[in-house]
């Protein structure tokens, strides 16, 4: 395709989408596909759920008991007899497995995206301010983000759940436990957001024409955002994508560590928690299908965040 | 390089400052040590004797020094929930989460590195290809999960190995080691995999990358271009290169096993720190909480004194001090 | 100047391409020349007119996807292009040594120097340990080391940029190459420095009766250098030739500009001339000669056909319209 012809005038930016390089690497690249699809339907199902769930798991009169434990439908099971209501089998409640997965992770994705957004916005916030004001500001921020980054997520996580455990009342807990995950989750990674915007600022204050800008007396601040923000888009939305994957993973592990989300909102995490109990009894459905859907949800988005990070960066190809 | 370790040290006695000011907080402002202490029907006397005994009626600095002094002797305080001393239940529990954290850290760093090495080395080689898809179904698979996994498959169904304690034990001293018993060997397996294999696959990830990276600079190209062997391009030139980087993310790896041991140790009821501390989490059990978090704040620090010194011996130019720039 | 020896390196018809999502880049097209030994060989041009792929080439390490894609290298009449790597790394180093641009990053920061030269020379020469850190030592004061036999221990960062530059020349030269491909080696340093280290460039391959093909944009250098220069532009050559020729009476237009555009003590009246527009990129070379769009003696022939290297009596260039320039000049 050597002969480029003149650009006709204006190319809408979807015009635009389409004839970039990262739209290119994306169709050709089968894996990045499939994680995309695979991702955008866990999204919808997880989002969807109160619509397309077969059962509401948590509407207390539509639970039977004697429902309770059956295996798969599609499993030859005698001894726990399959129902064809419920295609994965039920838990020990006798609640239907796929919609409790789909529930799930709803809980699970809602606080992986929040947790996601508070730690972006304090990244971009502390990296900004550490870059523009530089001297001792940077020095405070920078400190704060190598202690942070030497102690692992889960680590800080755990404390400050722990310690919004231990000072509120746990009526009111139970109410806010969801925020509070958020904040603690969010907490623990906004130090990536914080470095790569940091080290932008700190190349674009040197250019020219924030002195220039100075000179005619704008705000440089004002002007140097307009051109940092756009740069440093590309980085922040790889580490956004990666940090849904660890946000996920480490509000399932708190959950399963049973200071996550209270029980009567139970995320993957929980039922994984939950199925747990009954591994010994050979009920492996109830920890094992969970189990799948957050993998296979953050393999998803893993890889769409491993192919963003090749695509948008092509001299690691 | 006295000065450089100085220095360092310097830093880590700070952080360790900050985080025991941290736990310190966690008792003051948290919670009331009284309330958990005593019980219902003590006399108001008492309560003031109590008060002045843990020191609670001095200023805050005054009583900031006094946890400081207590920690730095290892006293801190008496569990809520056991109703123990906190050292010795701390101290009762250190050698399962060494032991188990040691195992799975070297089995991370004995195997993530050479598949680091080969993976960048022969980064088209379907081999590769293989591992590296494997490596990321492995950073998306969370620690819990793959404990539960393996007692299913290796447990409950095969019935080849414990699904949870430690087996039997060998005591020296206060120290217990599951190392010199068969079934405490056994009892490790699963647990220690279990470990190490997130970690395995960041180094393995971290490792590649950087290699890849040393491999695009201009002194390997010139080293190409003089003719070197292969061997001596890659394994000298490069792995070195490698090195630095690598030093500083595993030790940041190794660290959090000790962290990530919480999860495991939950998972397989293995009787160490983590279980210890996450049962403290869900009693607000704050001594406890407080002496795990400044002892996880030690080891931190410590593997980060480690790692400096590790950087100095492998790059001269942070041994540069003398300042030996010649002239034109 | 023309030597009626063999020559040492003769590149034939030699093609670079890069496969790109818009389809082949041609980087090097048509190429051909020949350096013969002793000789120093310029090659000028502007980034991206092929100059540093073609040495690339020779010393084979194009970087992927780039590739030889036609033609053919031969070096003492073997050819040296389609070698296996493990041949091929005999002859680097050995036969044909390298210079890189940056001297800063082309040393590796954890080793020592002598420790670089020395695996350079065991790699090549067989000599005892002991044998090869006295020659280091030797190829260091040549380079004009001060206290080589103590400099030997040190780390690269505890050179300056030129001695760095200077340390890289004695490892090019450690196994006493018949080739030196030196890639823009003066570019990163200091105006003060580039003078002495082509000064000593030049000395040290008299001495050793080493060849040299010297890639740079920088003109001047070439005319203080160079026996021969070779101008590329878009991929070929433009007009190759022998440095006063070339730089006197220029044939090619291109050419014409380019010694226009150096700033010569003395003629003081003279304006410096320069070329409008710009190169073309790979991907929108024009039919015909691709210097045509800025040529100020475009003809019609020129859009359409393009011309091959054509004998001009002193130099080669590949123009149409040669002769009519020659005769313009003249009468001016």
């Amino acid at each position: 395709m050597t002969s480029q012809t003149a650009a006709p005038a204006g190319p809408t930016a979807l015009q635009r989408f389409f004839d970039s390089d990262i739209w290119w690497s994306f169709r050709r690249n089968p894996v990045a596909i499939g994680a995309a699809v695979v991702t955008l339907l866990t999204f919808l199902g997880a989002g969807f759920a109160p619509w397309i769930a077969p059962h509401n798991p948590y509407d207390l009169a539509s639970l039977n008991l004697m429902d309770a434990g059956r295996a798969p439908y599609w499993l030859d099971e005698t001894w726990q007899p399959g129902d064809p209501r419920f295609w994965l089998g039920t838990d020990d409640q006798g609640r239907d497995i796929l919609s409790t997965i789909l529930y799930g992770a709803r809980v699970s994705l809602l606080v992986g995206f929040l947790a996601v957004v508070f730690a972006m916005s304090l990244g971009i916030l502390l990296g900004l301010a550490a870059g523009f004001f530089g001297g001792k500001v940077d020095a405070f921020i920078m400190r704060i983000a190598d202690v942070m980054l030497s102690f692992p997520a889960i680590l800080v996580a755990l404390l400050i759940d722990g310690v919004f455990r231990v000072s509120l009342p746990s009526d009111m807990h139970q109410e806010i436990a969801v925020y509070v995950l958020v904040l603690a989750i969010g907490f623990s990674s906004w130090v990536n957001y914080g470095r790569t915007v940091r080290g932008s600022t700190l190349v674009e204050k040197s250019k020219e024409y924030v002195q220039a800008a100075r000179v005619i007396g704008i705000h440089p601040a004002k002007i140097m955002l307009r051109h940092i923000l756009p740069n440093v888009m590309g980085p922040v939305l790889v580490i956004a994508t990666i940090n849904l994957a660890t946000a996920i993973l480490t509000e399932a592990t708190l959950s399963f560590l049973g200071v996550g989300v209270p029980p009567t909102q139970p995320s993957l995490g929980t039922l994984i928690r939950v199925g747990n109990d009954f591994l010994f009894s050979g009920e492996w459905w109830m920890t094992l299908f969970p189990g799948a859907a957050l993998v296979i949800m953050v393999l998803a988005v893993n890889l769409l965040g491993d192919w963003l990070r090749d695509a948008l960066n092509p001299k690691l190809r | 390089m006295l000065a450089f370790i100085l220095r360092r040290l310097a830093q880590s006695l700070i952080v360790m400052l900050v985080v025991a000011f941290i736990a310190f907080a966690l008792f003051t402002f948290v919670g009331d040590p009284l309330a958990a202490m005593l019980g219902q029907d003590t006399t108001p006397e008492e309560r003031e004797r109590l008060r002045s005994a843990l020191g609670l009626d001095r200023n805050f600095l005054a009583q900031f020094w006094i946890f400081l002094s207590n920690a730095v002797q290892g006293d801190f305080g008496i569990s809520y929930r056991l109703v123990r001393p906190v050292d010795e239940l701390i101290l009762e529990r250190l050698p399962a989460t060494l032991e188990l954290s040691m195992t799975a850290g070297l089995l991370a760093l004995l195997i993530g590195i050479p598949l680091g090495v080969y993976t960048g080395l022969n980064r088209d080689s379907w081999l590769s290809r293989v591992f590296l898809t494997v490596s990321l179904i492995g950073v998306s698979l969370p620690t819990f999960l793959i404990g539960i996994l393996l007692i299913l498959v290796f447990s409950v169904w095969l019935s080849w190995l414990p699904s949870f304690g430690r087996g039997d034990v060998v005591a020296f001293g206060w120290w217990t080691t599951g190392f010199l018993t068969p079934s405490g060997l056994k009892a490790l397996i699963l647990p220690s995999i279990t470990l190490c294999l997130f970690q395995l696959t960041l180094i393995m990830r971290l490792v590649r990358a950087e290699m890849l990276e040393v491999l695009r600079t201009d002194y390997i190209k010139f080293a190409r271009a003089r003719g070197l062997k292969n061997r001596s391009i890659n394994f000298a030139h490069a792995l070195k290169n490698t090195l630095v980087p690598v030093i500083t993310i595993t030790g940041l790896q190794l660290g959090s096993i000790i962290a990530f041991a919480i999860i495991t140790e939950t998972v397989f009821q293995w009787p160490g720190m983590g279980l210890l501390f996450i049962q403290a989490v869900g009693f607000a059990d704050i001594p406890v909480m407080a002496a795990y978090l400044c002892l996880v704040a030690f080891v931190f620090v410590t593997i980060n004194l480690i790692v400096d010194l590790l950087y100095y011996f492998v790059d001269p130019r942070l041994r540069a001090d003398k300042g030996t720039a010649g002239g034109h | 100047m023309r030597t009626n020896q063999a020559p040492l390196l003769e590149v034939k018809n030699l093609r670079v391409e890069f496969p790109t999502r818009r389809g082949t880049l041609v980087a090097v097209d048509d190429v051909s020349f020949s350096i013969a030994p002793g000789e120093v060989l310029g090659v000028v041009g502007e980034s991206g007119a092929g100059k540093s792929l073609t040495g690339a080439a020779i010393i084979g390490l194009l970087e992927p996807p780039g590739r030889v894609a036609g033609g053919e290298i031969r070096l003492e009449g073997e050819r040296i292009d389609r070698l296996p790597y493990e041949q091929m790394r005999r002859v680097r180093g050995k036969k044909i040594g390298a210079i890189f641009q940056d001297p800063l990053t082309s040393l590796n920061p954890l080793f020592t120097i002598g420790r670089q030269l020395t695996e350079t020379i065991l790699t090549h020469i067989d000599l005892s340990q002991t044998q090869a850190r006295d020659r280091a030592i030797e190829l260091l004061m040549e380079v004009g080391i001060p206290a080589a036999d103590k400099r030997i221990d040190h780390y690269p960062h505890q050179f300056s940029g030129g001695m760095r530059q200077r340390v890289v020349i004695a490892l090019a030269l450690a196994a006493n190459p018949k080739l030196i491909v030196a890639d823009e080696p003066t570019t990163a340093l200091d105006v003060s420095i580039q003078a002495q280290i082509i000064a000593l460039l030049k000395k040290l391959c008299r001495d050793h009766g080493t060849a040299v093909m010297l890639v740079t944009h920088d003109m001047g250098v070439i005319a203080e250098t160079a026996d021969r220069v070779a101008v590329m532009y878009a991929g070929r050559i433009a007009e190759i030739g022998p440095v006063r020729e070339v730089v006197k009476n220029p044939r090619h237009p291109y050419t014409v500009g380019l010694m226009g555009s150096i700033p010569t003590i003395g003629h003081d009246a003279e304006r410096l001339t320069q070329i409008d527009g710009s190169m073309p990129r790979l991907t929108a070379i024009p039919r015909g000669c691709a210097f045509n769009p800025r040529c100020p003696h475009v003809a019609e022939r020129c859009r359409t056909e393009r011309p091959d290297l054509i004998d001009t009596g002193a130099t080669e260039a590949a123009c149409w319209r040669h002769a009519d320039i020659r005769a313009a000049a003249a009468a001016e």
